[in-house]
C-alpha cells in the first residue's frame, strides 16, 4: 500500500490518538507541576515527618519504573479500594512520576536563589510564607524553566505507556493499526515523526517563548 | 552553659533608655567564638560606625540585631524591650517569630550588594514591604515610596528593574526600600564596599541627608574612615570580636589611645 493511502485509510486514527495523547499530555503536565511544587516544598520543610514523607515519595518514585507505577495505579490500588478509570490512573500515573523528578528542580532552584534575597526579605519583616511567595518562588521560577522544558519533553514521551492499560492514545492506535496491517513501517513511523513533531516544533518552542517572556518579566534579559 | 536570666531586666526603664542595646551578648559559629560578652548602648537619634580589621565580627553584630542570626547568650535590647527573649513567667525567655517580628520592625537594613529584589521595578521594590507587611493601601505605600525616592534621587528611575540600574542607583534604592517601612534604627553594612569610586558620593550623601534629620538611630560598618570621621557621633573599634576602644571620632582617629587601635588606623592611612 502506498503510503499516501496508508495515510487516508488510517489517518483519522492517528488523529483521534494524538489527540488523546495531547490530553494526557496536558492533564499529565498539570499534574507534575502541582506534584512537585508541594513536595519540592515539603522536602524543603523543617518539619522531619512532613520532610521524610516527601523524601519518601521522591525516593520511591525516581527509583521504580513508570510503567510499574502505572500498572500498580490501575490495577493494584482497586484492591485496596482507590479504583480510577484507565483514563484517569494514565495521567494520574505520569504526572505523579514526572512530578518527583520536579519537585527536585523545584528545590534546586529554590536553593539557587541568593541567600542575600532570604535576608532583604526577613529585614523588611516578610513572614516566611510571604517571602516564599513574594520573593523566592518568582526567582526559583525563572531559574527552573529551562530543566523544566526538557521534563516537559519527558511527560509527553511518557504519556505512550498509557497506552498500555488500552487508553486510545496515538501509541494505542499505531499497534492497533499495526495488528490489521503488518506495516510496522508505516504505522510507527507515523507515530514516530507525529511524537517529534509535538516535541521539537510545538513543546519546545513554545517553553522557549515562556523562558524568554519569564526572563523579561523580571527584568533578566 | 545555661545562663541565669534573672540578671536581665524584662525591660529598660527610666528616662534614657538606649533604642539599642547588646547585654552580655555572645556569639560562636561551633567552637569558634566570634562575639564574646559584646556590651554596647546605641542612644535614640545616634549615628555609631563600627569599624575594625577584616574578621573582627562587625557585620555580625549588626546581622544579630536584624535577627539574621541567632546569639548564643545575653539580649538585644531594642527601644526598651527585649528583642532576642520575651517574657514568660517573670524571667525571660527565647522570643517567638512573633514577638520577633513586631520588635523586628522597628529595624531595617542595607547589605554590601543591595539584595534588590530583581523580578521587581525600584518602586515595587520600596512597596513591597508596606503593602504585603504593614497592610497599606497601594496608593498610600506607593505616596510613600516615591517621596523616599525622590529623597534619595531615584523616582527618575522608579520603572526600571534593578538590572538597568548602576550599583550606587541600586543601593540607593535599597535605602529608600528599607526606610519605606518607618523603621527606628537604621543598619548599614558596608553599604559603599561594592561600589565604583565615582558613586560612592552619591550614597554617602543620602545617609548623610539621614543623619541631618536626626530622627534615626543608625549603626553603620564602613571601611571610609573620612567618611565615619565626619558623620558618626561615636567610633568603635571592634577588634578579635571584642569593642577595643570607643570614643567620639575626632577623639578616636586623632588621639586613639589603644594600641591595637593605632596600628590598625595606620594600616589603614598608608593602604590609602
Ligand atoms: N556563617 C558563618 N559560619 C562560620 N563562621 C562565620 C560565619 N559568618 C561569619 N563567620 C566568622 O565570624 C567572624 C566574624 O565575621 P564578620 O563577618 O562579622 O566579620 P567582619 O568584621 O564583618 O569582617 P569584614 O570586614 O571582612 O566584613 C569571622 O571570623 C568569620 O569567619
Ligand atoms: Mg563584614
Amino acid at each position: 500500500m502506498p503510503y499516501f493511502e496508508f495515510l487516508e485509510t488510517y489517518g483519522g486514527r492517528f488523529l483521534e490518538g494524538s489527540l488523546i495523547t495531547v490530553v494526557q499530555f496536558v492533564l499529565a503536565t498539570i499534574v507534575s507541576v502541582v506534584v512537585a511544587l508541594s513536595f519540592g516544598l515539603m522536602r524543603m520543610s523543617s518539619n522531619l515527618a512532613v520532610k521524610s514523607f516527601a523524601t519518601v515519595y521522591i525516593e520511591i518514585f525516581r527509583g521504580t519504573s513508570l510503567l510499574v507505577q502505572l500498572f500498580w495505579i490501575f490495577f493494584v490500588l482497586p484492591l485496596f479500594g482507590i479504583t480510577l478509570d484507565k483514563f484517569t490512573a494514565g495521567f494520574i500515573a505520569v504526572g505523579m512520576n514526572m512530578g518527583a523528578y520536579g519537585a527536585e528542580l523545584v528545590r534546586g532552584a529554590i536553593l539557587a536563589v541568593p541567600k542575600g534575597q532570604w535576608e532583604a526579605a526577613k529585614a523588611i519583616n516578610m513572614t516566611p510564607a510571604q517571602r516564599m511567595r513574594r520573593i523566592i518562588l518568582p526567582q526559583a521560577f525563572v531559574i527552573m524553566l529551562p530543566p523544566w522544558g526538557n521534563l516537559v519533553i519527558e511527560i509527553m514521551k511518557g504519556t505512550a505507556l498509557v497506552a498500555l492499560i488500552s487508553v486510545t492514545d496515538l501509541m494505542f492506535e499505531a499497534r492497533q493499526i499495526n495488528i490489521s496491517t503488518f506495516l510496522s513501517v508505516q504505522t510507527f513511523g507515523t507515530a514516530l515523526i507525529i511524537y517529534y513533531v509535538f516535541a521539537r516544533f510545538l513543546i519546545t518552542p513554545f517553553m522557549r517563548f515562556f523562558e524568554r517572556s519569564m526572563a523579561r518579566k523580571i527584568g533578566r534579559a | 552553659m545555661t545562663e541565669d536570666m534573672s540578671q536581665y531586666p524584662l525591660r529598660l526603664e527610666g528616662d534614657n533608655i538606649p533604642m539599642v542595646r547588646f547585654q552580655n551578648v555572645r556569639k560562636s559559629y561551633g567552637a569558634l567564638t566570634v562575639l564574646d560578652d559584646l556590651n554596647l548602648d546605641v542612644d535614640a537619634g545616634e549615628m555609631v560606625t563600627i569599624i575594625g580589621p577584616s574578621g573582627s565580627g562587625k557585620t555580625t553584630v549588626l546581622r544579630m540585631l536584624m535577627t539574621l542570626e541567632t546569639i548564643n547568650g545575653g539580649v538585644i535590647y531594642v527601644d526598651g524591650e527585649p528583642l532576642t527573649h520575651m517574657e514568660k513567667g517573670g524571667v525571660l525567655v527565647p522570643a517567638n517569630p512573633a514577638h520577633i517580628r513586631r520588635i523586628r520592625s522597628k529595624i531595617g537594613m542595607c547589605f554590601q550588594h543591595f539584595n534588590l529584589f530583581p523580578h521587581m521595578t525600584a518602586l515595587q521594590n520600596c512597596m513591597e514591604g508596606p503593602v504585603q507587611v504593614l497592610g497599606l493601601p497601594r496608593k498610600e505605600a506607593e505616596e510613600r515610596s516615591m517621596e523616599l525616592l525622590q529623597m534619595v534621587g531615584m523616582a527618575d528611575k522608579r520603572d526600571q528593574h534593578p538590572s538597568r540600574l548602576s550599583g550606587g542607583q541600586q543601593q540607593r534604592v535599597a535605602i529608600a526600600r528599607a526606610l519605606a517601612m518607618r523603621p527606628k534604627v537604621m543598619l548599614f553594612d558596608e553599604v559603599t564596599s561594592a561600589l565604583d569610586p565615582e558613586v560612592i558620593g552619591e550614597v554617602t550623601n543620602v545617609i548623610r541627608k539621614l543623619v541631618d534629620a536626626h530622627n534615626l538611630t543608625m549603626l553603620m560598618v564602613t571601611h571610609q574612615m573620612g567618611f565615619a570621621k565626619d558623620i558618626s557621633d561615636r567610633v568603635c573599634f571592634f577588634f578579635n570580636g571584642a569593642i577595643e576602644e570607643q570614643a567620639a571620632p575626632s577623639d578616636l582617629f586623632e588621639n586613639p589611645q589603644r594600641e591595637r587601635t593605632q596600628q590598625f588606623l595606620n594600616a589603614v592611612l598608608e593602604s590609602n
